[in-house]
């Protein structure tokens, strides 16, 4: 039986790296200015369009200056107050209940998340319980939480955290229920049985919807914060929401005004750090969007 | 080689007991009406160093007998016998894990098996070496093409030191020139290692190139038609004549089968 030949093996590395050459191309490189700029100018113009708008409205004279202040005039008691140590001490009074208050809720939610969706009986207890909990507005917490720990920073801590864990431990139950069952089965086939499996399979591939958790978990924890800081107010310990508080009581209404802008800007800066982060989960997943 | 390989075609053989040995296995999906049966009183063996090619139109339920050899969902009745055997499986999509790097993805083979840090990366790349994928260790897999996808899947699968690789249309969506290539390989592996191969593909020339024995499946349901051995020569090429002609016989054959279905 006569066969044809095949060629040397020796050939066969030098095809199959010719036709990888063809296959993989140079990658392009977008320059980094370019891109931040494509980013910046659409915020530019929002920022501009609100405060033409505000602007406007304290034009139009509906309300007197002295309960509806004038951007140049915001902004003037903004710089001041930002050149004075208490207001940066306030600052770091409240990033740092942020801060603890989202740590705890990241740690419980990673335990509860891993539980509930690893166990049955668990998940068809507390399952639906975890998703009505994210919905409850996290202000209705307050009266237990002062008569549980008083006017202290436990109270508005107990808060952040209802806030923020049911959304943290759902975007890890998610990730978990939405493993592609392909990479179940590679992952089983390859030997991983259980917690191994659960180890090296499940739990990394439930990260991008970990991390959207994260996301929403911050947003809640924030507003929470926010909310506590307005309704406990603890003696000599100043904080943005205290601020508001008293900025309120003062009709001081630039002054009400620069904080809102402060706690705006914090949330955006944040937001901003999950979203490259997610950026760059994206990117080494190749799980980029098409381009339209 | 020829001698041999007619000797292992048979599957009554006696002495040498077959790695993989599946008896009167049927698999059923769904419940009451909606029910299919994939898989009907489907009887096969695969002895030690034998590379049997599974052929048959799509749908025929060539998948469901994989992942039921590989132990992924149990049969609805019959019996599957893999003699404690190790099983090292490619899917049909190459499945790799889009968090890790092309090496880490080998090494994951490696990680079940208690193998160190430093050896594993050491082996990954041995076996990158073997697909021809040297340097593409820090790779991500979505930055490869498909075919490369494919290869790294093949050279995970080797890492898992099996006896038995089960591969599913493994190179389906290749184009001829790599796909030629990547048979050599495949083949070089399978003589060095002497693996148990079953290998599905509804390419028939794909299955006399490769196979010691094809084996033809017809379907809905799922059934042996035929044993096909094939004693050619190897090296065997795609596009010898030799190769052409059973190629036209087991056509044939499985024409008359989709021609039935069609009345
Ligand atoms: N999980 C499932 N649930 C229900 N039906 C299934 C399931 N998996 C497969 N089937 C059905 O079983 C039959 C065989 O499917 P299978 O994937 O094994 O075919 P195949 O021979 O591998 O086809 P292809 O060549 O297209 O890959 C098909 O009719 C399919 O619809
Ligand atoms: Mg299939």
């Amino acid at each position: 039986m006569a066969v044809d030949q095949a060629p040397p093996a020796d050939t066969h590395a030098q095809h199959l790296a010719g036709l990888d050459a063809l296959e993989l191309g140079g990658g392009e490189r977008h320059r980094v200015t370019s891109q931040i700029w494509g980013r910046l100018w659409p915020i530019v113009l929002a920022v501009g369009l609100v405060l033409l708008i505000w602007q406007a409205v304290v034009w139009s004279g509906r309300w007197p200056e002295y309960v509806l202040a004038g951007p140049v005039e915001t902004f003037g008691v903004l710089r001041e107050r930002l050149t004075t140590a208490e207001y940066w001490e306030a600052i770091a009074v409240t990033m740092r209940r942020a801060v603890t208050g989202f740590a705890i809720s990241v740690l419980i939610g990673l335990v509860v998340g891993a539980l509930v969706s690893r166990i049955k009986v668990l998940r068809a207890a507390f399952g639906s319980l975890i998703t009505g909990l994210q919905t409850m507005p996290s202000i209705a917490w307050f009266p237990l939480a002062i008569l549980l720990f008083g006017l202290t920073e436990s109270a508005i801590t107990f808060v952040v955290i209802l806030g923020a864990t049911p959304s943290i431990a759902n975007g890890l139950i998610a990730g978990v229920d939405y493993t592609p069952p392909i990479l179940l089965r590679a992952g089983h086939v390859l030997g991983f049985r259980r917690l191994q499996l659960y180890r090296h399979v499940i739990l990394p591939a439930s990260l991008p919807s970990f991390l959207a958790g994260l996301k929403q978990g911050w947003a809640f924890a924030w507003r929470s914060l926010m909310a506590g800081e307005i309704v406990v107010i603890i003696a000599h310990q100043s904080s943005l929401g205290e601020r508001l508080f008293f900025d309120r009581e003062l009709a001081d209404s630039a002054g009400l005004l620069s904080t809102m802008i402060v706690i705006l800007v914090i949330g955006i800066g944040v937001d901003l750090l999950f979203e490259t982060a997610d950026n760059s989960l994206r990117r080494r997943w190749g799980l980029q969007q098409v381009r339209n | 080689m020829t001698a041999p390989l007619r000797e292992r075609a048979d599957s009554r053989i006696e002495g040498e007991e077959p790695t993989v040995r599946l008896d009167g296995v049927s698999k059923i999906y769904g419940q009451g009406k909606n029910s299919l049966l994939a898989l009907d009183n489907v009887s096969l063996s695969v002895h030690p160093g034998e590379f049997v090619c599974l052929l048959g139109a799509s749908g025929c339920g060539k998948s469901t007998l994989l992942s039921l050899v590989a132990g992924l969902d149990a049969p609805t009745a019959g019996r599957i016998d893999t003699e404690g055997h190790k099983i090292a499986m490619m899917f049909q999509e190459p499945a790799l894990f889009p968090w890790l790097t092309v090496s880490a993805n080998v090494e994951m083979a490696l990680r079940v098996q208690g193998v160190a840090k430093r050896e594993r990366q050491a082996k990954a790349a041995e076996f990158l070496e073997i697909v021809h994928l040297d340097g593409f260790g820090a790779k991500r897999p979505h930055e490869l093409s498909g075919g490369m996808r494919q290869r790294v899947s093949l050279a995970r699968a080797l890492a898992q030191d099996a006896n038995v690789l089960l591969m599913d249309e493994p190179f389906g969506a290749l184009d001829a020139m790599t796909r030629d290539l990547l048979h050599d390989e495949l083949e070089r592996i399978w003589r060095e290692r002497n693996l148990s191969v079953l290998f599905v593909t509804h390419n028939v020339r794909e299955a006399v190139r490769l196979g010691d024995r094809v084996v033809l499946l017809s379907s809905r349901p799922g059934q042996v038609v035929e044993h096909f051995p094939v004693e050619l020569d190897r090296p065997r090429r795609t596009d010898s004549t030799a190769v052409a002609e059973l190629a036209t016989t087991i056509t044939n054959r499985l024409r008359q089968e989709v021609l039935r279905h069609g009345r």
